[in-house]
Protein backbone atom coordinates (compact mmCIF):
# COMPACT_ATOMS: atom_id res chain seq x y z
CA UNK A 1 0.00 0.00 0.00
CA UNK A 2 1.15 3.53 0.70
CA UNK A 3 4.18 2.39 2.64
CA UNK A 4 5.43 0.15 -0.18
CA UNK A 5 5.06 2.87 -2.81
CA UNK A 6 7.00 5.22 -0.60
CA UNK A 7 9.72 2.63 -0.13
CA UNK A 8 10.02 2.10 -3.88
CA UNK A 9 9.96 5.83 -4.60
CA UNK A 10 12.66 6.58 -2.03
CA UNK A 11 14.76 3.68 -3.32
CA UNK A 12 14.58 5.15 -6.83
CA UNK A 13 15.35 8.66 -5.58
CA UNK A 14 18.37 7.47 -3.58
CA UNK A 15 19.69 5.47 -6.52
CA UNK A 16 19.18 8.47 -8.78
CA UNK A 17 21.15 10.70 -6.38
CA UNK A 18 24.06 8.29 -6.43
CA UNK A 19 23.96 7.77 -10.20
CA UNK A 20 26.31 10.70 -11.05
CA UNK A 21 28.88 9.54 -8.48
CA UNK A 22 28.73 5.96 -9.72
CA UNK A 23 29.06 7.27 -13.28
CA UNK A 24 32.18 9.28 -12.40
CA UNK A 25 33.71 6.31 -10.56
CA UNK A 26 32.95 4.00 -13.48
CA UNK A 27 34.37 6.30 -16.17
CA UNK A 28 37.61 6.95 -14.28
CA UNK A 29 37.99 3.29 -13.44
CA UNK A 30 37.60 2.20 -17.08
CA UNK A 31 39.27 5.09 -18.89
CA UNK A 32 41.99 6.32 -16.53
CA UNK A 33 42.95 3.82 -13.86
CA UNK A 34 42.37 0.66 -15.93
CA UNK A 35 43.08 -1.63 -13.04
CA UNK A 36 40.86 -4.08 -11.25
CA UNK A 37 39.60 -2.74 -7.91
CA UNK A 38 40.59 -5.12 -5.11
CA UNK A 39 37.64 -6.91 -3.49
CA UNK A 40 35.25 -5.60 -6.13
CA UNK A 41 32.43 -7.94 -5.13
CA UNK A 42 32.66 -6.95 -1.48
CA UNK A 43 32.65 -3.25 -2.41
CA UNK A 44 29.62 -3.70 -4.63
CA UNK A 45 27.84 -5.51 -1.83
CA UNK A 46 28.74 -2.63 0.48
CA UNK A 47 27.33 -0.15 -2.04
CA UNK A 48 24.06 -2.08 -2.17
CA UNK A 49 23.95 -2.07 1.66
CA UNK A 50 24.53 1.68 1.73
CA UNK A 51 21.69 2.31 -0.72
CA UNK A 52 19.34 -0.11 1.01
CA UNK A 53 20.20 1.19 4.47
CA UNK A 54 19.79 4.82 3.49
CA UNK A 55 16.47 4.10 1.80
CA UNK A 56 15.06 2.32 4.84
CA UNK A 57 16.41 5.04 7.12
CA UNK A 58 14.84 7.88 5.12
CA UNK A 59 11.50 6.12 4.68
CA UNK A 60 11.40 5.37 8.40
CA UNK A 61 12.11 9.00 9.28
CA UNK A 62 9.50 10.21 6.82
CA UNK A 63 6.97 7.73 8.20
CA UNK A 64 7.69 8.00 11.90
CA UNK A 65 9.39 11.17 12.95
CA UNK A 66 9.02 14.02 10.46
CA UNK A 67 5.21 14.21 10.65
CA UNK A 68 5.30 14.39 14.46
CA UNK A 69 8.16 16.88 14.33
CA UNK A 70 6.29 19.18 12.00
CA UNK A 71 3.11 19.04 14.07
CA UNK A 72 5.14 19.78 17.19
CA UNK A 73 6.85 22.79 15.64
CA UNK A 74 3.43 24.12 14.66
CA UNK A 75 1.94 23.54 18.10
CA UNK A 76 4.92 24.96 19.96
CA UNK A 77 5.13 28.12 17.88
CA UNK A 78 1.36 28.58 17.98
CA UNK A 79 1.37 28.11 21.76
CA UNK A 80 4.01 30.80 22.10
CA UNK A 81 1.98 33.08 19.91
CA UNK A 82 -1.02 32.78 22.21
CA UNK A 83 1.08 34.21 25.06
CA UNK A 84 -0.61 37.24 26.71
CA UNK A 85 1.84 39.81 25.41
CA UNK A 86 0.32 41.37 22.33
CA UNK A 87 2.33 44.59 22.23
CA UNK A 88 4.99 43.01 20.06
CA UNK A 89 7.21 40.01 19.70
CA UNK A 90 9.24 39.34 22.80
CA UNK A 91 12.12 36.96 22.54
CA UNK A 92 11.29 35.22 25.81
CA UNK A 93 7.80 34.22 24.61
CA UNK A 94 9.53 31.47 22.71
CA UNK A 95 11.66 29.81 25.40
CA UNK A 96 10.03 26.43 24.76
CA UNK A 97 10.83 26.74 21.05
CA UNK A 98 14.53 27.33 21.78
CA UNK A 99 14.57 24.36 24.14
CA UNK A 100 12.93 22.17 21.53
CA UNK A 101 15.28 23.46 18.82
CA UNK A 102 18.36 22.66 20.90
CA UNK A 103 17.04 19.23 21.88
CA UNK A 104 16.05 18.21 18.36
CA UNK A 105 19.28 19.65 16.90
CA UNK A 106 21.30 17.54 19.34
CA UNK A 107 19.24 14.40 18.74
CA UNK A 108 19.21 14.70 14.95
CA UNK A 109 22.98 15.18 14.87
CA UNK A 110 23.64 12.09 16.98
CA UNK A 111 21.66 10.07 14.42
CA UNK A 112 23.29 11.69 11.36
CA UNK A 113 24.82 8.93 9.17
CA UNK A 114 27.52 11.18 7.59
CA UNK A 115 28.76 12.20 11.01
CA UNK A 116 28.90 8.56 12.08
CA UNK A 117 31.08 7.90 9.02
CA UNK A 118 33.52 10.74 9.74
CA UNK A 119 33.69 9.90 13.45
CA UNK A 120 34.49 6.24 12.69
CA UNK A 121 37.21 7.33 10.29
CA UNK A 122 38.66 9.81 12.80
CA UNK A 123 38.79 7.21 15.55
CA UNK A 124 40.48 4.82 13.15
CA UNK A 125 43.05 7.34 11.86
CA UNK A 126 43.89 8.81 15.27
CA UNK A 127 44.46 5.33 16.66
CA UNK A 128 41.70 5.85 19.21
CA UNK A 129 42.94 9.12 20.74
CA UNK A 130 39.85 10.80 19.31
CA UNK A 131 36.83 8.79 20.37
CA UNK A 132 33.97 8.51 17.90
CA UNK A 133 31.37 9.04 20.64
CA UNK A 134 33.07 12.08 22.18
CA UNK A 135 33.43 13.71 18.79
CA UNK A 136 29.81 13.11 17.92
CA UNK A 137 28.58 14.51 21.22
CA UNK A 138 30.80 17.60 20.80
CA UNK A 139 29.39 18.17 17.32
CA UNK A 140 25.82 17.63 18.55
CA UNK A 141 26.30 20.18 21.35
CA UNK A 142 27.51 22.63 18.68
CA UNK A 143 24.47 22.03 16.52
CA UNK A 144 22.16 22.38 19.53
CA UNK A 145 23.70 25.74 20.49
CA UNK A 146 23.69 26.94 16.90
CA UNK A 147 20.10 26.00 16.20
CA UNK A 148 18.81 27.55 19.44
CA UNK A 149 20.65 30.79 18.63
CA UNK A 150 19.34 30.59 15.07
CA UNK A 151 15.77 30.44 16.39
CA UNK A 152 16.49 33.40 18.66
CA UNK A 153 17.68 35.27 15.57
CA UNK A 154 14.47 34.46 13.68
CA UNK A 155 12.34 35.66 16.61
CA UNK A 156 14.31 38.87 17.15
CA UNK A 157 14.83 39.52 13.44
CA UNK A 158 18.50 40.45 13.86
CA UNK A 159 20.75 40.16 10.79
CA UNK A 160 22.23 36.71 10.08
CA UNK A 161 25.78 37.91 9.18
CA UNK A 162 26.36 39.36 12.66
CA UNK A 163 26.05 35.94 14.23
CA UNK A 164 27.93 33.99 11.58
CA UNK A 165 30.81 36.47 11.30
CA UNK A 166 31.11 36.58 15.10
CA UNK A 167 31.25 32.77 15.12
CA UNK A 168 34.00 32.90 12.46
CA UNK A 169 35.97 35.25 14.68
CA UNK A 170 35.71 32.78 17.57
CA UNK A 171 36.80 29.92 15.28
CA UNK A 172 39.83 31.91 14.11
CA UNK A 173 40.87 32.72 17.69
CA UNK A 174 40.45 29.08 18.74
CA UNK A 175 42.44 27.87 15.73
CA UNK A 176 45.54 29.63 17.01
CA UNK A 177 45.24 27.94 20.39
CA UNK A 178 44.09 24.44 19.39
CA UNK A 179 46.36 21.47 18.78
CA UNK A 180 47.25 21.12 15.11
CA UNK A 181 45.90 17.62 14.73
CA UNK A 182 42.30 18.48 15.61
CA UNK A 183 41.93 21.50 13.30
CA UNK A 184 41.19 19.72 9.99
CA UNK A 185 38.71 17.39 11.67
CA UNK A 186 37.00 20.28 13.44
CA UNK A 187 36.62 22.21 10.18
CA UNK A 188 35.19 19.11 8.51
CA UNK A 189 32.70 18.53 11.29
CA UNK A 190 30.96 21.76 10.34
CA UNK A 191 30.03 20.43 6.93
CA UNK A 192 29.07 16.89 7.83
CA UNK A 193 26.47 17.73 10.42
CA UNK A 194 23.96 18.88 7.91
CA UNK A 195 22.81 15.89 5.89
CA UNK A 196 19.85 13.60 5.57
CA UNK A 197 18.38 14.02 9.07
CA UNK A 198 19.29 17.53 10.10
CA UNK A 199 18.49 19.46 6.91
CA UNK A 200 14.79 18.50 6.68
CA UNK A 201 14.31 18.95 10.44
CA UNK A 202 15.92 22.40 10.42
CA UNK A 203 14.12 23.49 7.26
CA UNK A 204 10.75 22.63 8.82
CA UNK A 205 11.72 24.38 12.05
CA UNK A 206 12.98 27.57 10.37
CA UNK A 207 10.08 27.91 7.97
CA UNK A 208 7.49 27.07 10.65
CA UNK A 209 8.92 29.55 13.12
CA UNK A 210 9.33 32.35 10.59
CA UNK A 211 5.77 31.82 9.40
CA UNK A 212 4.28 32.01 12.89
CA UNK A 213 6.24 34.94 14.36
CA UNK A 214 4.48 38.18 13.43
CA UNK A 215 6.54 40.42 11.18
CA UNK A 216 8.82 37.63 9.89
CA UNK A 217 8.67 36.26 6.39
CA UNK A 218 9.44 32.56 5.88
CA UNK A 219 11.17 33.42 2.62
CA UNK A 220 13.60 35.94 4.06
CA UNK A 221 13.94 34.87 7.70
CA UNK A 222 13.46 31.11 7.27
CA UNK A 223 16.98 30.70 5.94
CA UNK A 224 20.04 30.58 8.14
CA UNK A 225 19.51 27.67 10.54
CA UNK A 226 21.70 25.39 8.42
CA UNK A 227 24.42 28.04 8.47
CA UNK A 228 24.24 28.16 12.27
CA UNK A 229 24.36 24.36 12.43
CA UNK A 230 27.49 24.28 10.26
CA UNK A 231 29.57 26.88 12.12
CA UNK A 232 28.95 26.15 15.79
CA UNK A 233 30.17 22.52 15.74
CA UNK A 234 33.61 23.82 14.70
CA UNK A 235 33.69 25.87 17.90
CA UNK A 236 32.57 23.01 20.15
CA UNK A 237 34.93 20.44 18.58
CA UNK A 238 37.90 22.80 18.98
CA UNK A 239 36.75 23.53 22.54
CA UNK A 240 36.31 19.82 23.28
CA UNK A 241 39.85 19.05 22.16
CA UNK A 242 41.28 21.90 24.22
CA UNK A 243 39.34 20.66 27.25
CA UNK A 244 40.49 17.06 26.74
CA UNK A 245 44.14 18.03 26.48
CA UNK A 246 43.86 20.38 29.46
CA UNK A 247 42.41 17.57 31.58
CA UNK A 248 45.15 15.22 30.39
CA UNK A 249 47.79 17.82 31.32
CA UNK A 250 46.35 18.26 34.82
CA UNK A 251 46.23 14.47 35.31
CA UNK A 252 49.79 13.91 34.17
CA UNK A 253 50.98 16.80 36.33
CA UNK A 254 49.33 15.15 39.33
CA UNK A 255 50.61 11.63 38.71
CA UNK A 256 53.82 12.63 36.99
CA UNK A 257 55.98 13.04 40.09
CA UNK B 1 31.01 -17.24 8.82
CA UNK B 2 27.27 -16.87 9.32
CA UNK B 3 27.65 -16.79 13.09
CA UNK B 4 30.14 -13.94 12.83
CA UNK B 5 27.88 -12.03 10.45
CA UNK B 6 24.99 -12.40 12.86
CA UNK B 7 27.02 -11.11 15.82
CA UNK B 8 28.13 -8.21 13.66
CA UNK B 9 24.55 -7.48 12.67
CA UNK B 10 23.50 -7.62 16.31
CA UNK B 11 26.18 -5.12 17.27
CA UNK B 12 25.21 -2.77 14.42
CA UNK B 13 21.56 -2.88 15.47
CA UNK B 14 22.51 -2.13 19.09
CA UNK B 15 24.60 0.85 17.89
CA UNK B 16 21.76 2.09 15.69
CA UNK B 17 19.31 1.88 18.58
CA UNK B 18 21.67 3.96 20.71
CA UNK B 19 22.03 6.52 17.87
CA UNK B 20 18.29 6.87 17.42
CA UNK B 21 17.40 6.94 21.13
CA UNK B 22 17.93 10.72 21.61
CA UNK B 23 15.45 11.59 18.83
CA UNK B 24 12.82 9.30 20.29
CA UNK B 25 13.36 10.67 23.79
CA UNK B 26 13.18 14.31 22.66
CA UNK B 27 10.03 13.82 20.62
CA UNK B 28 8.32 11.71 23.27
CA UNK B 29 9.23 14.21 26.02
CA UNK B 30 7.91 17.25 24.17
CA UNK B 31 4.85 15.38 22.96
CA UNK B 32 3.86 14.00 26.36
CA UNK B 33 5.19 16.57 28.86
CA UNK B 34 5.09 19.88 27.01
CA UNK B 35 2.37 19.65 24.38
CA UNK B 36 0.44 17.00 26.34
CA UNK B 37 -1.11 15.26 23.39
CA UNK B 38 -1.39 11.55 22.70
CA UNK B 39 0.86 10.09 20.03
CA UNK B 40 -0.86 10.07 16.67
CA UNK B 41 -0.71 6.89 14.55
CA UNK B 42 1.32 4.79 16.96
CA UNK B 43 1.55 1.74 14.70
CA UNK B 44 2.93 3.77 11.81
CA UNK B 45 5.47 5.42 14.11
CA UNK B 46 6.63 2.07 15.47
CA UNK B 47 6.98 0.62 11.95
CA UNK B 48 8.91 3.70 10.87
CA UNK B 49 11.27 3.41 13.83
CA UNK B 50 12.02 -0.22 12.97
CA UNK B 51 12.92 0.94 9.44
CA UNK B 52 15.16 3.73 10.79
CA UNK B 53 17.09 1.38 13.08
CA UNK B 54 17.46 -1.36 10.46
CA UNK B 55 18.42 1.20 7.82
CA UNK B 56 21.12 2.80 9.95
CA UNK B 57 22.58 -0.61 10.89
CA UNK B 58 22.73 -1.72 7.23
CA UNK B 59 24.17 1.66 6.16
CA UNK B 60 27.07 1.49 8.62
CA UNK B 61 27.83 -2.09 7.56
CA UNK B 62 27.83 -0.89 3.92
CA UNK B 63 30.22 1.95 4.80
CA UNK B 64 32.77 -0.48 6.16
CA UNK B 65 32.35 -3.00 3.35
CA UNK B 66 31.98 -0.63 0.42
CA UNK B 67 32.48 3.12 0.61
CA UNK B 68 35.56 3.28 2.87
CA UNK B 69 37.55 0.58 1.02
CA UNK B 70 36.51 2.08 -2.32
CA UNK B 71 37.71 5.57 -1.39
CA UNK B 72 41.01 4.16 -0.13
CA UNK B 73 41.46 1.90 -3.17
CA UNK B 74 40.90 4.87 -5.47
CA UNK B 75 43.39 7.02 -3.58
CA UNK B 76 45.94 4.22 -3.77
CA UNK B 77 45.31 3.69 -7.48
CA UNK B 78 45.75 7.39 -8.29
CA UNK B 79 48.95 7.59 -6.26
CA UNK B 80 50.32 4.53 -8.07
CA UNK B 81 49.42 6.04 -11.40
CA UNK B 82 51.28 9.19 -10.40
CA UNK B 83 49.31 11.59 -12.60
CA UNK B 84 48.23 14.69 -10.68
CA UNK B 85 46.13 15.87 -13.63
CA UNK B 86 44.04 12.67 -13.64
CA UNK B 87 43.56 12.91 -9.87
CA UNK B 88 42.48 16.55 -10.00
CA UNK B 89 40.11 15.87 -12.89
CA UNK B 90 38.62 13.02 -10.87
CA UNK B 91 38.32 15.29 -7.82
CA UNK B 92 36.42 17.88 -9.82
CA UNK B 93 34.04 15.36 -11.38
CA UNK B 94 33.37 13.73 -8.02
CA UNK B 95 32.50 17.04 -6.35
CA UNK B 96 30.43 18.30 -9.25
CA UNK B 97 28.63 14.99 -9.82
CA UNK B 98 27.81 14.48 -6.17
CA UNK B 99 26.33 17.95 -5.79
CA UNK B 100 24.43 18.62 -8.97
CA UNK B 101 21.70 16.05 -8.18
CA UNK B 102 21.62 16.64 -4.42
CA UNK B 103 17.94 16.86 -3.36
CA UNK B 104 18.59 19.25 -0.46
CA UNK B 105 20.29 21.61 -2.89
CA UNK B 106 17.40 21.37 -5.37
CA UNK B 107 15.00 22.32 -2.56
CA UNK B 108 17.14 25.27 -1.45
CA UNK B 109 17.55 26.41 -5.06
CA UNK B 110 13.79 26.53 -5.56
CA UNK B 111 13.28 28.48 -2.35
CA UNK B 112 16.04 30.88 -3.34
CA UNK B 113 14.30 31.51 -6.65
CA UNK B 114 11.12 32.39 -4.74
CA UNK B 115 13.06 34.84 -2.59
CA UNK B 116 14.68 36.42 -5.63
CA UNK B 117 11.33 36.79 -7.39
CA UNK B 118 9.79 38.33 -4.25
CA UNK B 119 12.66 40.79 -3.97
CA UNK B 120 12.28 41.74 -7.63
CA UNK B 121 15.73 40.51 -8.62
CA UNK B 122 14.20 38.31 -11.35
CA UNK B 123 10.82 38.25 -13.13
CA UNK B 124 8.05 36.57 -11.19
CA UNK B 125 7.38 33.87 -13.79
CA UNK B 126 7.83 30.10 -13.69
CA UNK B 127 10.45 30.25 -16.45
CA UNK B 128 12.54 32.90 -14.74
CA UNK B 129 12.36 31.09 -11.42
CA UNK B 130 13.26 27.69 -12.89
CA UNK B 131 16.18 29.24 -14.77
CA UNK B 132 17.44 31.00 -11.66
CA UNK B 133 17.19 27.82 -9.55
CA UNK B 134 18.99 25.78 -12.20
CA UNK B 135 21.83 28.30 -12.59
CA UNK B 136 22.23 28.45 -8.83
CA UNK B 137 22.53 24.65 -8.69
CA UNK B 138 25.20 24.72 -11.40
CA UNK B 139 27.10 27.43 -9.53
CA UNK B 140 27.06 25.43 -6.30
CA UNK B 141 28.03 22.16 -8.04
CA UNK B 142 30.89 23.97 -9.81
CA UNK B 143 32.07 25.42 -6.50
CA UNK B 144 32.05 21.99 -4.82
CA UNK B 145 33.99 20.51 -7.75
CA UNK B 146 36.61 23.25 -7.36
CA UNK B 147 36.58 22.77 -3.57
CA UNK B 148 37.56 19.10 -3.88
CA UNK B 149 40.24 20.04 -6.44
CA UNK B 150 41.65 22.67 -4.08
CA UNK B 151 41.44 20.24 -1.15
CA UNK B 152 43.28 17.49 -3.05
CA UNK B 153 45.87 19.99 -4.24
CA UNK B 154 46.38 20.98 -0.62
CA UNK B 155 46.98 17.36 0.37
CA UNK B 156 49.46 16.92 -2.50
CA UNK B 157 51.34 20.10 -1.61
CA UNK B 158 50.94 19.94 2.16
CA UNK B 159 49.57 23.48 2.52
CA UNK B 160 48.27 24.28 6.02
CA UNK B 161 44.50 24.03 6.03
CA UNK B 162 43.70 26.78 8.52
CA UNK B 163 45.27 29.56 6.43
CA UNK B 164 43.11 28.66 3.43
CA UNK B 165 39.93 28.30 5.46
CA UNK B 166 40.48 31.51 7.43
CA UNK B 167 41.12 33.40 4.18
CA UNK B 168 37.83 31.96 2.98
CA UNK B 169 36.04 33.26 6.08
CA UNK B 170 37.50 36.71 5.55
CA UNK B 171 36.42 36.62 1.91
CA UNK B 172 32.87 35.60 2.89
CA UNK B 173 32.73 38.42 5.43
CA UNK B 174 33.91 41.04 2.94
CA UNK B 175 31.57 39.78 0.21
CA UNK B 176 28.62 39.88 2.63
CA UNK B 177 29.05 43.65 2.86
CA UNK B 178 28.54 44.03 -0.87
CA UNK B 179 26.09 41.25 -1.71
CA UNK B 180 22.34 41.93 -2.07
CA UNK B 181 20.54 41.24 1.23
CA UNK B 182 18.19 38.56 -0.15
CA UNK B 183 21.00 36.26 -1.30
CA UNK B 184 22.88 36.17 2.03
CA UNK B 185 20.66 33.65 3.83
CA UNK B 186 20.65 31.36 0.79
CA UNK B 187 24.42 31.66 0.38
CA UNK B 188 25.17 30.88 4.03
CA UNK B 189 22.87 27.86 3.98
CA UNK B 190 24.21 26.55 0.67
CA UNK B 191 27.48 25.62 2.36
CA UNK B 192 25.75 23.12 4.60
CA UNK B 193 23.47 21.40 2.14
CA UNK B 194 26.06 20.28 -0.38
CA UNK B 195 27.59 17.41 1.52
CA UNK B 196 25.35 14.39 1.23
CA UNK B 197 25.43 11.13 3.13
CA UNK B 198 27.10 9.18 0.32
CA UNK B 199 29.62 11.86 -0.64
CA UNK B 200 30.96 12.47 2.87
CA UNK B 201 32.26 8.92 3.53
CA UNK B 202 33.67 8.58 0.03
CA UNK B 203 35.44 11.95 0.06
CA UNK B 204 36.73 11.43 3.61
CA UNK B 205 38.13 8.00 2.72
CA UNK B 206 39.70 9.49 -0.41
CA UNK B 207 41.42 12.27 1.54
CA UNK B 208 42.65 10.00 4.31
CA UNK B 209 43.74 7.40 1.73
CA UNK B 210 45.72 10.02 -0.22
CA UNK B 211 47.40 11.37 2.88
CA UNK B 212 48.34 7.86 4.03
CA UNK B 213 49.77 6.80 0.65
CA UNK B 214 51.81 9.94 0.03
CA UNK B 215 55.23 10.25 1.64
CA UNK B 216 55.53 12.98 4.24
CA UNK B 217 51.78 13.44 4.72
CA UNK B 218 49.99 12.70 7.95
CA UNK B 219 46.44 11.31 7.58
CA UNK B 220 45.22 13.21 10.65
CA UNK B 221 46.77 16.56 9.62
CA UNK B 222 46.36 16.33 5.86
CA UNK B 223 43.67 13.72 5.26
CA UNK B 224 40.75 15.64 6.71
CA UNK B 225 39.67 19.00 5.38
CA UNK B 226 38.07 18.18 2.03
CA UNK B 227 34.56 18.58 3.46
CA UNK B 228 35.58 21.90 5.01
CA UNK B 229 36.39 23.24 1.54
CA UNK B 230 33.17 21.81 0.13
CA UNK B 231 31.13 23.73 2.68
CA UNK B 232 33.03 27.00 2.28
CA UNK B 233 33.33 27.55 -1.49
CA UNK B 234 29.56 27.37 -2.18
CA UNK B 235 29.08 30.39 0.11
CA UNK B 236 31.66 32.39 -1.83
CA UNK B 237 30.29 31.37 -5.22
CA UNK B 238 26.64 31.97 -4.34
CA UNK B 239 27.47 35.42 -2.92
CA UNK B 240 29.35 36.17 -6.14
CA UNK B 241 26.39 34.89 -8.16
CA UNK B 242 24.08 37.20 -6.24
CA UNK B 243 26.37 40.16 -6.88
CA UNK B 244 26.68 39.48 -10.60
CA UNK B 245 23.06 38.67 -11.46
Amino acid sequence: MEFTTMLVRTAFATTFDVAPIVGVLFVFQIAVLRRQVPNLRRILRGFVYVLLGLTLFLVGLEEALFPIGETMVRQLTAGALAAPDSAGVRWDDYLMVYAFAAAIGFAATVAEPSLIAVALKAEDVSGGTIGAQGLRVAVAVGVATGVALGCLRIVTGTPLPWYIVAAYAVVILQTFRASRTIIPLAYDSGGVTTSSVTVPVLAALGLGLAASVPGRSPLIDGFGLIAFASVFPIITVLGYSTAVSAIARVRSAKTGR
Amino acid sequence: MWGRNLTMLGRRIADALRDIAPIIIVIAFFQIVVIRQPFPNLVGVALGLVCVVAGLAIFVQGLKLGLFPLGEALAQAFVNKGSAVALLAFAFCLGFGATVAEPALIAVGNEAAEVAAEAGAIDDSDDARAGYAFRLRLVVALSVGLAIVLGVLRILRGWPLHRLIISGYVLVTVMTLFAPAEIIGVAYDSGGVTTSTITVPLVTALGVGLASSLKGRNPMLDGFGLIAFASLTPMIFVLAYGMVS
